[in-house]
């Protein structure tokens, strides 16, 4: 009898696993490719960064290869020493500011103006598709174009910016020389680029808010602060929650804009955590261990706003 | 203005919305903003394509004047005396391979994720949405370290592997999203004459979704081609560069070609600004897609 249980007890995870297997097993083999290439591209460097993050490898300790002769690595485990040293230094705060007032700024702004254009563009009137091709231009230009065409429109000696001041009987403003200056100026380039995405992704939400809501509270006798607060803002509650957030990650991340336009300068002033981890890997003696410790820093940072992100989505009753 | 402003008693009960029901002086507000708007969101552009055809004498002086002894010098000498062509084509041919790998390979997972309720499903989508969140500080260095033990430094593959991280995960994440519109009675009714769930998704949902995949595919060349970090730190001769990288050449620490960068930078911009203006509309749905039904 007892023999029995126990035989029934462990036979049944077995088959519970075949019969796991034989329900879901297409459902993993599509899944398989992403998996494997995200564990193998994905998984394996971050292993190997979590490690070298413990280390003390820089660019003169590395083992390389110079024509036939193999050069082995000597950098050393140190435990948890570059995250004492970031977590103590004057740096980290600093860059830790400037990334989160960089990204709050921007991401306010564009939404900000994003939804104020979506507004205006969500009205019949003439032109109307004319102002949207002009308006959604600044994204269709490459990023790394457009930081190019701002480090020119923004030059202090001849950039017409200053030159259009200088007309107007002002002193120009060196923009990018200046540490104050130089944070305007790439914030006013990425929010030039930034705002026709918002605008779009604004736009085609407040499309698919039924009109009828608005006729009901018209007839209600709403106030069209009323009808806004009450229907247009929880009606674009599904597209914002999805835009703010890539909005943000990519305000976060974003590397090319401070790298072209003032390569985090003057004097470390626009540097965010992102591109100050870019530049201790890759200018002067490549520090691979800090830089690798850095963006251990940052994934943590990301980490926690992807679980306050999926928090909000399960309030809104999203299935995950 | 052809239509009368509607007369301010009248109650608001018309079922559409007219230009009827705007004064003149809202309607010249609602124009004048946008008109601003459009101002500053065209002038960069316009400007780089005035000043792309003054000589470089007049790039270098500070002058407001559109237009100042036009010429086209600084286009014959970029794809003339530069490597421009080369690092064009460096940029197709990474961003090709990285794009078709890409939505080859994420495909069936976008299908799975959107369809299926599997074991391991909630940890599938936090991958896609965790490695999608990865900035290039992350992987750079590990990916740098492997590729140069690997002899792949200055070499295409190493960039289009660095690429595959992130756009592997996102166009599964936006072909879930695409997926997830179409209706999931042509599953059922493939499932009822039949088919495999491979069999569905080949035969009835891949051809349905192809504009999904075609904007997946436009998104991951797009990020691959615009992509600096990567590319500068990757790419070490200038026979390798991709754009983003050999246009920085022209503006360094002490030297800047204005009318060079410029030149160079409409030919990159119209081209693109073209594409992407014909299919935007498509691009931001992608993004949204599942949002938008949720």
């Amino acid at each position: 009898m007892t023999a029995d249980v126990v035989v029934t007890r462990r036979a049944a995870p077995r088959s519970g696993a075949r019969r796991l297997l034989s329900r879901h097993w297409y459902a993993w083999a599509m899944i398989a490719p992403v998996v494997v290439v995200t564990l193998v591209l994905v998984g394996y460097p971050l292993v190997r960064g979590i490690y070298l993050s413990l280390t003390d490898a820089t660019e003169g300790n590395m083992g390389r290869t110079i024509g036939m002769n193999v050069i082995p690595s000597t950098y050393e485990f140190v435990g948890l020493k570059n995250y004492t040293d970031i977590l103590t230094s004057s740096e980290f705060l600093g860059r830790l500011t400037w990334t989160i007032v960089w990204t709050v700024v921007c991401v306010a702004l564009h939404v900000g103006i994003g939804l104020g254009l979506a507004l205006l563009l969500n009205r019949p009137m003439r032109l109307r598709s004319f102002y949207r091709i002009l308006l959604v231009l600044p994204w269709a230009v490459p990023a790394f174009v457009s930081a190019f065409i701002w480090r020119y429109l923004l030059n202090g000696e001849f950039g017409v910016v200053n030159a259009m001041l200088r007309a107007a009987g002002f002193a120009g403003v060196s923009w990018l020389d200046d540490p104050f200056w130089a944070k305007v100026s790439v914030i006013a380039c990425n929010v030039w680029l930034g705002v026709p995405f918002m605008m779009l992704a604004l736009l085609g939400g407040l499309q698919a808010i039924p009109r009828e809501l608005y006729e009901a509270a018209e007839v209600d006798g709403a106030s069209p602060w009323q009808r806004f607060r009450h229907i247009t803002v929880p009606g674009l509650r599904p597209v914002s929650s999805t835009v703010v957030l890539l909005g943000t990650i990519w305000t976060f991340n974003q590397f090319p804009v401070i790298y072209l336009l003032t390569r985090g300068g003057p004097g470390g002033s626009t540097e965010i955590l992102v591109t100050y981890a870019y530049r201790q890997a890759f200018e002067g003696i490549r520090n691979y261990s800090g830089s690798a410790a850095w963006g251990m820093v940052i994934l943590a940072l990301l980490v926690v706003l992807a679980a306050v992100y999926k928090r909000a989505l399960r309030q809104q009753g999203e299935a995950w | 203005m052809v239509s009368a402003p509607a007369p301010a008693a009248a109650p608001a009960r018309a079922g559409t919305w007219s230009r009827d029901r705007r004064s003149p002086a809202k309607s010249a507000a609602l124009h004048l903003t946008l008109i601003a708007a459009s101002i500053v969101s065209v002038f960069p552009v316009a400007w780089l394509v005035l000043t792309s055809l003054k000589p470089r004498t007049v790039i270098e002086t500070a002058s407001v004047a559109p237009i100042d002894h036009p010429t086209l010098a600084n286009y014959t000498q970029v794809l003339g005396e530069t490597r421009f062509l080369t690092w064009a084509a460096n940029a197709v041919i990474v961003s090709l391979i990285t794009a078709v790998l890409g939505v080859l390979l994420s495909a069936t997972t976008g299908y799975a994720v959107s369809r299926f309720r599997f074991p391991g499903f909630r940890s599938v989508m936090w991958m896609l949405l965790i490695t999608q969140m990865f900035p290039v500080a992350i992987l750079i260095v590990p990916i740098y370290n492997l590729m140069a033990g690997l002899g792949l430094i200055n070499q295409f593959p190493s960039l289009v592997i660095a690429y595959l991280t992130s756009t592997v995960p996102f166009c599964a994440w936006m072909m879930k999203g695409y997926f997830d519109t179409v209706p999931v009675t042509i599953d059922e009714a493939g499932r009822v004459d039949g088919l495999t769930p491979f069999g569905t998704f080949w035969r009835l949902i891949l051809p349905l979704a192809k504009p999904g995949l075609a904007v997946a595919a436009f998104y991951s060349f797009i990020t691959a081609w615009a992509e600096v970090a990567y590319a500068t730190a990757f790419m070490t001769g200038d026979d390798k560069y991709t754009l983003a990288v050999g246009l920085s050449q022209f503006v360094g620490q002490h030297k800047a070609e204005w009318g060079l960068l410029t030149a160079s930078s409409v030919l990159i911009a119209i081209p693109a600004a073209a594409v992407f203006l014909l299919v935007q509309r498509h691009l931001v749905t992608g993004l949204t897609a599942g949002a938008t039904k949720a």
